[in-house]
């Protein structure tokens, strides 16, 4: 029994390591968050968030910015939903364990995993050129409904694989097809899962700023129509901090941007938590 | 009387749920005692209180004295980590790690310092002989454990709990997951073991307690409704409900 | 509802499933349809093996980028496995609920900070520290790796808690129960038991740090050279792309996604590497599992 240090010192010595790494962690996000909270939110005011920049960004406010992102996204989603959730219900309801369903999941999985900045150079390949659709909101919405797709496909399939099976079978026991029963009984349960995964979706979309370099063009103008150039806030931010425009401008936006993502975050573990209760039957 | 283990008045509870009841109970050194009694009744808690697992568990909370040798094993001074090297558990499903027979049966002995490469095989091998295990798998200590039968990874458990020298062997049904021929053999080594150790077997077999056990306590609702000697508590039993369980009336 | 329709319904759900597969074809064929004529044009060996990137000149070699790119994602893997697997044993293993309630949504959090936002923090604060601390101009190899190692750790983290809380508890309590400690039990049993998972997660981690592209650019310094040390500037892959495409024409262009090729080829292999290990993830989402 000749160790320099015996199994108890070493269990206290690690126990105190490991709470290290986890107090490590939470620091690290206080200070970038603080940081960038404690520099923005002093220049977000209503002000800020409603107005039009001045002078490519050096003054004024983000509004334009805003309605991007919104524009964007929202096309991204409303694109991207029914696309995933489809594929969530041919998975998890008609498909068995077979080549092309292994083929679908690795399809997504290998999707979820491709750089940001090699969706771009497809988009700005096939969305902007091939397609005609120019730099445009369209272009960079299309895009990013592409990337939020494996997102959420595999949160929506895992709830509907969550819903009982005794829902389908009383269902189909009083003559409902499939298809009805996937309608009126499956679906209506997975909503609270299927809407975690749009929001998670949502999230990756609005932080998204390489994928869409190409794709929206840099316009300081509110888009209209789905063809006009934009450029979101992530892409906003980049910009001003890569040109050096406005060091202010960029904290705000920056502030902006990681309110929206702690906004994102309350939202969906709320609803994850309601949901696993409601799925318990607490 | 010399005995391993006492336990006086021992309530647990899982959060607001009280699990066993004012259960008192001496353990004699060097014997094998049964624990019988329809299942959910508080037998595993209560094995489980003796080797201090239940502290892996939110919610538990005890009160009453449990002596090993007479100290107090919930003493504050005490280590749990001495305490469970001293009390062995066997557990109802074969649990080997995913690794070698060998490392399974070296694990405890590393674990407890034991470096010398020597050293380790000699006990591994020991070990082995005594869980009469060694013959079966002398020629492939270095197969993956997960590949012996069931009835083979219980022994080699077995092997691994007294390669590093307990006092006492605690076991949650053994054999319950084991076919018969299998059940036979863990029966016979019990036998073999009780010289060497004080051993606490939980069944809900009676003819297995009645085979193996010099003493049996009956579990009931958390509480032991009746102990002494195997013989005497299967042939005259005291308690009307002792007589309905090992009549078979309930359970 | 007819059984026609129902087909339909059932060919038309069919059709958005393999939609994924479609969109991966589409994009390898556009990379590759315009990447492909630089390689050629090029020469292959000289493009993936060439030390000159000056797209003026006709120079198109991307050897420095392979090396960036890597140098950075290995750096920070060095500073990200350790601290992530600590701290996924911690929250598995050690970490009081108190604590885990805190820990949970802090790693969500930093998992959905967007990379602009990184990048922009490492750019003010990160930078001008490399730069009093260890002279140069601060931007470097290293300072991106300290970038990616944060981006990184969630993903590692989330991967390799769920690969320890999945080692059987039997394991645990066989190994407790002769007497280990606890930390014994965790370094002997539990770690080994969920190497697979902690290999996905490390892989997974290692293609976010590949495939990162603005917090990167906003911090390594995107010279086009193979670093000496790990405080000079590098270039990333990525960086390379974004950096150039806003003005690239002609092969300038082709070469650019001939750069998303080799790009894309690495991300393929992490995903090779990862689906041998047959691990199977679950889908975190917030404090749960769905
Ligand atoms: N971890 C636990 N948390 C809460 N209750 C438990 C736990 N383990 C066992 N119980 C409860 O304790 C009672 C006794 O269980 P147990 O000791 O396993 O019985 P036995 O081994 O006699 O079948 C049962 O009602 C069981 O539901
Ligand atoms: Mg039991």
């Amino acid at each position: 029994m000749n160790r320099i240090i015996s199994p108890k010192m070493a269990q206290t010595i690690m126990k105190g390591v490991l709470w290290a790494s986890g107090i490590i962690t939470v620091l690290i996000l206080i200070v970038i968050i603080g940081y960038i909270l404690i520099k923005g939110l002093p220049v977000v005011s209503l002000n800020f968030l409603f107005s039009d920049p001045i002078d490519s960004g050096r003054a004024g406010g983000i509004f334009p910015m805003i309605i991007s992102s919104l524009y964007v996204t929202l096309i991204a989603i409303v694109v991207a939903t029914p696309l995933g959730v489809g594929a969530a219900v041919y998975l998890s309801e008609y498909a068995g364990e077979n080549t092309i369903v292994k083929l679908i999941r690795f399809g997504a999985e290998t999707l979820a995993s491709i750089p940001s900045i090699v969706f771009g150079l497809f988009g700005l390949a096939f969305f902007v050129i091939y397609l005609g659709f120019g730099w445009s909101v369209l272009s960079g919405g299309l895009i990013l409904a592409l990337m939020v797709l494996p997102t959420i496909l595999q949160v929506s399939e895992v709830s509907l694989e969550a819903v009982p099976k005794s829902y389908r079978e009383g269902s189909l026991a009083i003559g409902a097809t499939k298809w009805q029963t996937i309608y009126r009984v499956v679906l209506p349960a997975g909503i609270p899962g299927i809407t975690t995964g749009v929001i998670l979706g949502l999230a990756r979309a609005i932080s998204e700023a390489a994928a869409i370099l190409f794709a929206v063009g840099a316009s300081l103008s509110i888009p209209i129509s789905i063809f006009d150039p934009a450029r979101p806030l992530s892409l906003h931010l980049y910009i001003l901090a890569t040109e050096g425009i406005s060091l202010d401008n960029a904290y705000g936006t920056a502030a902006v941007l990681v309110i929206l993502v702690l906004i994102i975050t309350v939202v969906t573990n709320t609803l994850v938590e309601r949901y696993s209760r409601k799925m318990m039957g607490r | 009387m010399d005995y391993r283990i006492e336990v006086e008045d021992l309530n647990v509870y899982f959060n607001e749920a009280q699990i066993l009841k004012d259960v008192s109970l001496k353990i004699h050194k060097n014997t094998v005692t049964s624990l019988i009694g329809p299942s959910g009744c508080g037998k595993s808690t209560f094995i489980r209180t003796l080797n201090r697992m239940n502290d892996l568990i939110d919610g538990f909370k005890h009160d009453g004295t449990v002596l090993l040798d007479r100290k107090d094993i919930y003493d504050p001074k005490v280590d749990v980590v001495d305490l469970r090297k001293k009390i062995g558990m066997v557990f109802q499903k074969p649990n080997p790690f995913p690794k070698s027979i060998f490392d399974n049966v070296a694990y405890g002995l590393r674990v407890h310092g034991i470096n010398e490469n020597n050293a380790i095989k000699e006990k591994v091998e020991e070990s082995l002989k005594a869980a009469a295990l060694w013959d079966e798998v002398k020629d492939k200590l270095d197969m993956s454990a997960m590949g012996l039968s069931g009835g083979q990874q219980q022994r080699l458990c077995i092997a691994r709990t007294i390669a590093v020298n307990p006092e006492v062997i605690l076991m949650d049904e053994p054999a319950s997951a084991l076919d018969p021929i299998s059940t036979t053999k863990i029966e016979d080594l019990v036998h073999k073991l009780k010289n060497d150790y004080t051993i606490i077997i939980v069944t809900h077999n009676m003819q297995q307690a009645t085979r193996v056990s010099k003493y049996t306590a009956f579990f009931l609702n958390g509480e032991i409704v009746e102990s002494g000697l195997t013989e005497r508590l299967f042939v005259d039993p005291q308690d009307k409900r002792t007589e309905d369980y090992i009549t078979g009336r309930f359970g | 509802m007819t059984k026609y329709e129902e087909f339909l319904i059932e060919k038309g759900l069919f059709i958005t499933a393999i939609l994924s597969i479609i969109v991966i074809l589409l994009i390898i064929g556009f990379i590759f349809k315009e990447g492909l004529p630089a390689m050629e044009s090029y020469g292959f060996l000289n493009f993936i093996f060439g030390m000159d990137w000056s797209p003026s000149d006709g120079q198109y070699g991307v050897f420095t980028m392979i090396i960036g790119s890597i140098g950075i994602t290995l750096l920070s893997l060095l500073f990200a496995v350790p601290l992530s697997l600590l701290c996924a044993i911690f929250l598995a293993e050690i970490a009081p609920k108190t604590m885990k309630r805190i820990l949970k949504p802090v790693i969500e959090t930093l998992a959905g900070i967007p990379s602009v936002v990184y990048g922009f923090f490492g750019l003010i604060i990160l930078v001008p520290f490399m730069r009093v601390q260890f002279g140069g101009t601060g931007f470097s190899m290293l300072t991106a790796s300290l970038i990616l190692t944060v981006m990184i750790l969630p993903t590692i983290i989330s991967i390799s808690e769920d690969a320890l809380k999945s080692v059987p508890h039997e394991y645990k309590e066989a190994s407790l129960a002769l007497g280990a400690t606890h930390w014994q039990t965790i370094k002997n049993v539990l770690f080994p038991a969920a190497i697979p998972g902690i290999i996905t997660a490390i892989i997974l981690g290692m293609g976010r740090a590949v495939g990162e592209t603005l917090a990167v650019i906003m911090v390594a310094g995107n010279v086009t050279q193979i670093p000496n040390s790990i405080f000079d500037p590098v270039r990333a892959l990525t960086s390379n792309i974004a950096l150039e495409m806003g003005y690239a024409t002609g092969l300038h262009y082709n070469a650019l996604f001939a750069t998303g090729i080799i790009l894309f080829i690495m991300i393929i292999i992490l995903l090779v590497i990862a689906n041998y290990f047959h691990y199977k993830k679950k889908v975190v989402i917030g404090g749960g599992y769905l």
